[in-house]
């Protein structure tokens, strides 16, 4: 037990020593996301609906113009544990937005003008991705490819507060001898810090219903929210369960420590 | 299998039975009635532990194979699709990937426990070597595993991986290269390779279970060792092993389980990386190529070898090289707890593994800054390679010769039921 | 070791039977995800529902849409056709029943509970005998032949010779517009 103790001691001190290891990469490193908290933090978080439902909001005004959101469903919408739209509510959402329409009678997917064919989009339809594929998209941005948003949160070290670092993390000052590349944008929290994507959001971007004042940091704060939960849209009922389960656990495992006890007993 | 049998069927038709296939006999013997030793601790919970593991990876498993679609295209969609839209497909995805990591957990405590106690000596010599076998096939198993959800650390893991054969072109021109791309089944991993990986990962488990079931069989012939390392002189020594083993350790699993729920509800993501949930591309590496943490030391010694041949051979060799343990040691003693000097090696070599461990997680050209001396983490690596190998030779036959071990106890029932020191 | 079984309860007998109880409790519950992750998922049952635009269907064609994993028939049927099937007494029918989901269980196999109006035919294109899809108009009755085992049905869809035993199911639906269908 002392040994066992003892090494972990001994392990601990290795790893405060490893916090002065210096990585020497070439261009320069990112610096870590802003500190801030959400309400899904925590063994008992939660979304904020309100939050969810501005950050939708955000990304349909503003980052929809880049980035596809390709795994999420209008249903999902109006399912548990999400932005908390009732279900006209869910099907107004979908119905606004054009969905590329199966070949019609003719086999034509294209219009006489060339248009891609479309049709209102229904609950089981995803949300459209803003260019027809990964080609377009680099060809109107520079040849940099916007990332689908669904899964950016768990595909980032620093996840929700890395989004928000991001998002909010323009016009700060380029440090002296640091050259920003033709056209990129200096983001300390990106790494190597030169970024594709210009700064996305300003004061009153969106107007939110709700009253909320729409400042650059409201906004980000509340994408990264809504990205939080279109990355882990099961997070909630999760954590619920992981509740009970693990009061279970609990019990159980007193239980079976009595007996275990109680037979023993007899051994000695 | 060892000892008279006492089972004796309750009604007509067990005896009918038994005399045909004596099942509930064999059950009998093995499970309820089985004489164990009476002082086995904590650590000996864990075969049970990993029985547990092994058939939840295996139940999860084959409910996640329903949904998963082994295709290039088809692959981290499906998984998605599992962790979105499939009922509670989000829990048997992490309890499977977390399952994978907790197996591990397990399967070292109890092979440090086995190293630490002697259970490697005579007469216990090839219930070692299914255990290194199992080992093997776990990480095996893991790897192939790891491929499945086809993100960015699935395709460069094995891309990785799998080139470690390629280092065969050193001995003969074109025979690594014609391993990898038999593996791959065409120029390098692509939909082929998955498709392989998937159909051997469904295989491997059974394969592990079968040799499971040997390593329990060679269990039960000489029994257990215990933490005094003796041999059983007699029934005072032991207890049948149910009720008072499959309490206790019906006990420690549960106690387990919490860490394992714990790890699934409320950190699931913990121990993977991020870039797994970027999908495979294969004209664009990751940064960091981090293999998944239990691979994580050997990772570290391939690393810190310059030359690809010996590097690869260092690495398989390191697993191997607990194959030849019960003849490399040459005490008479079993357990360290009389072995004052194997005991102060024996920890160096724990410490030793999660020093590598820690060094296999960073970055190539990482460094410790130890007042204004820079030392690079791969000579840090190189040292814990080099005591790896040392402990198992030339320490472990020659701490045998030179050591003298303390006075062992007369018998297990004396050392248990007098007052412990 | 006073480990025999004596026949008073004792104290370790109830901690066995409530340890034994709370972990098959526990077993029995971990038993639910493993089989509810069988069910349709939320994506299957939100493409439960589906539009049908009928308006380029002619008198005596049939479409067929997709839904819900089968075919679903839309017949535009001519005059005659819905005359015959007019003309059928409900004492020669072999089921009674309309199945039309959208009237009550019991409602009789008139040729008028079969549809919401009389030129369009909505059934699901399932043979209510083991499940195979009928040919239209084939068959004694100018209706459906199923060729898997033999089964006819008339221009209404309702059953008249042959192993199925009951008519083709009417699904809920309604007409959008005069041209387009909502199915489920």
């Amino acid at each position: 037990m002392r040994i066992a103790l003892g090494l972990g001691i001994s392990f601990a001190i290795l790893l405060g020593a490893a916090s002065t290891v210096s990585a020497q990469t070439i261009s320069r490193p990112a610096i870590p996301p802003k500190v801030t908290s959400f309400s899904s933090d925590g063994p008992f978080g939660h979304y904020d609906r309100g939050s969810l439902q501005r950050g939708f909001q955000v990304y349909k005004e503003v980052c929809s113009a880049c980035h596809s959101l390709n795994r999420v469903a209008f249903h999902n919408l109006d399912e548990d544990g999400g932005p908390g739209f009732t279900e006209p509510q869910a099907k107004a959402i979908a119905a606004s937005y054009k969905i590329p329409a199966p070949p019609n009678d003719k086999g034509d997917t294209l219009d006489a003008n060339g248009n891609r064919l479309t049709q209102a989009g229904t609950l089981a339809d995803h949300f459209p991705p803003p260019f027809a594929n990964d080609n377009a998209a680099r060809a109107s941005n520079n040849g940099a490819l916007p990332p689908d948003m669904s899964i950016l949160v768990k595909a980032r070290a620093g996840g929700a507060a890395y989004i928000y670092s991001i998002c909010s993390g323009f016009h700060q000052p380029v440090p002296a001898g640091f050259k920003v590349l033709a056209n990129k944008y200096y983001n300390p929290y990106f790494e190597g810090r030169n970024i594709s994507m210009p700064p996305p959001i300003t004061d009153n971007q969106v107007t939110y219903s709700d009253g909320t004042k729409a400042t650059v940091d409201q906004e980000c704060h509340d994408i990264a929210t809504f990205l939080s939960w279109t990355a882990e849209p099961k997070m909630e009922e999760r954590k619920h369960l992981g509740f009970e389960v693990m009061a279970f656990m609990l019990l159980l495992t007193g239980m079976l420590f009595l007996t275990y006890r109680k037979i023993w007993h007899d051994a000695h | 299998m060892s000892g008279q049998s006492t089972y004796v069927p309750k009604t007509s038709f067990g005896r009918w039975f038994d005399s045909r296939l004596p099942l509930m006999r064999f059950a009998h013997d093995t499970m309820l009635t089985f004489p164990t030793p009476r002082n086995l601790n904590f650590w000996y919970a864990f075969g049970a532990v990993l029985t547990v593991m092994l058939g939840i990876q295996i139940v999860t498993g084959i409910v996640l194979a329903m949904h998963y679609i082994p295709s290039g295209d088809g692959a981290f969609d499906s998984v998605e699709n599992i962790m979105r839209d499939v009922n509670y497909g989000w829990l048997l995805r992490y309890m499977h990937s977390n399952g994978a990591s907790m197996f591990f957990v397990a399967v070292y405590v109890h092979m440090f426990r086995g190293l630490y106690y002697g259970s490697y000596k005579a007469p216990r010599e090839v219930l070692w070597i299914l255990g290194v076998l199992i080992y093997l096939l776990m990480m095996a198993t893991a790897f192939l595993g790891y491929t499945l959800p086809w993100g960015q650390m699935s395709f460069w893991g094995a891309t990785v991986i799998t080139n470690f054969f390629t280092a065969f072109d050193q001995i003969h021109k074109g025979l690594g290269t014609g391993i990898a791309s038999w593996l791959w089944g065409g120029f390098g991993v692509s939909d082929a390779t998955l498709n392989r990986f998937y159909s051997l990962h469904y295989l491997l488990p059974f394969i592990i279970a079968g040799v499971v079931g040997l390593h329990v069989w060679a269990l039960h012939v000489p029994g257990n060792n215990n933490p005094l390392g003796i041999d059983v002189k007699g029934p005072q020594d032991t207890l049948p092993f149910h009720p008072y083993y499959t309490m206790k350790d019906a006990f420690y699993v549960a106690l387990f389980l919490i860490l394992y729920v714990g790890l699934v509800f409320y950190a699931p993501n913990l121990l993977g990386n991020p870039d797994n949930y970027i999908p495979a591309n294969p004209i664009v590496t990751p940064t960091d190529i981090v293999p998944e943490w239990y691979l994580l030391p050997f990772y570290a010694m391939l690393r810190s070898i310059p030359q690809k041949l010996v590097g690869v051979i260092v690495l398989f060799g390191a697993i191997l090289i607990l194959a030849f343990i019960p003849w490399l040691d040459t005490s008479k003693v079993r357990s360290c707890r009389f072995r004052p000097m194997m005991k102060v090696f024996f920890w160096l070599f724990v410490v030793d593994c999660l020093v590598l461990g820690y060094c296999g997680a960073q970055s190539v050209d990482a460094a410790w800054n130890l007042g204004g001396i820079s030392i690079g983490l791969v000579w840090v690596a190189r040292i814990g390679t080099l005591y790896y190998f040392g402990f198992f030779f030339p320490l472990m036959p020659l701490l045998g010769l030179i050591e003298t071990p303390k006075p062992l106890p007369a018998s297990i029932a004396t050392a248990v039921l007098a007052p412990a020191e | 070791m006073a480990n025999e079984t004596s026949a008073e309860p004792t104290r370790r007998d109830f901690l066995y039977i409530a340890t034994g109880a709370v972990g098959a409790v526990g077993v029995a519950l971990t038993a639910w995800p493993f089989i509810d992750q069988m069910n349709p998922t939320g994506s299957v049952l939100a493409a439960a529902t589906i539009e049908a635009d009928i308006s380029t269907v002619q008198p005596g064609q049939q479409v067929i849409f997709t839904w819900r994993s089968h075919p679903l028939f839309v017949r535009r049927r001519t005059p005659k056709e819905i005359a015959e099937a007019r003309a059928v007494p409900l004492s020669e029918l072999p089921d009674p029943v309309a199945r039309n989901a959208n009237l009550p269980d019991d409602a009789p196999a008139t040729d008028e509970n079969r549809e919401f109006k009389p030129e369009w035919l909505v059934v699901v294109g399932v043979c209510t005998h083991l499940g195979c899809t009928p040919t239209v108009l084939e068959g004694d009755y100018g209706g459906w032949l199923c060729h898997c085992h033999g089964s006819q049905y008339d221009t209404a869809g309702r059953i008249r010779k042959g192993p199925a035993p009951q008519n083709l199911a009417v699904p809920t639906y309604a007409f959008l517009t005069p041209t387009r269908l909502k199915i489920g």
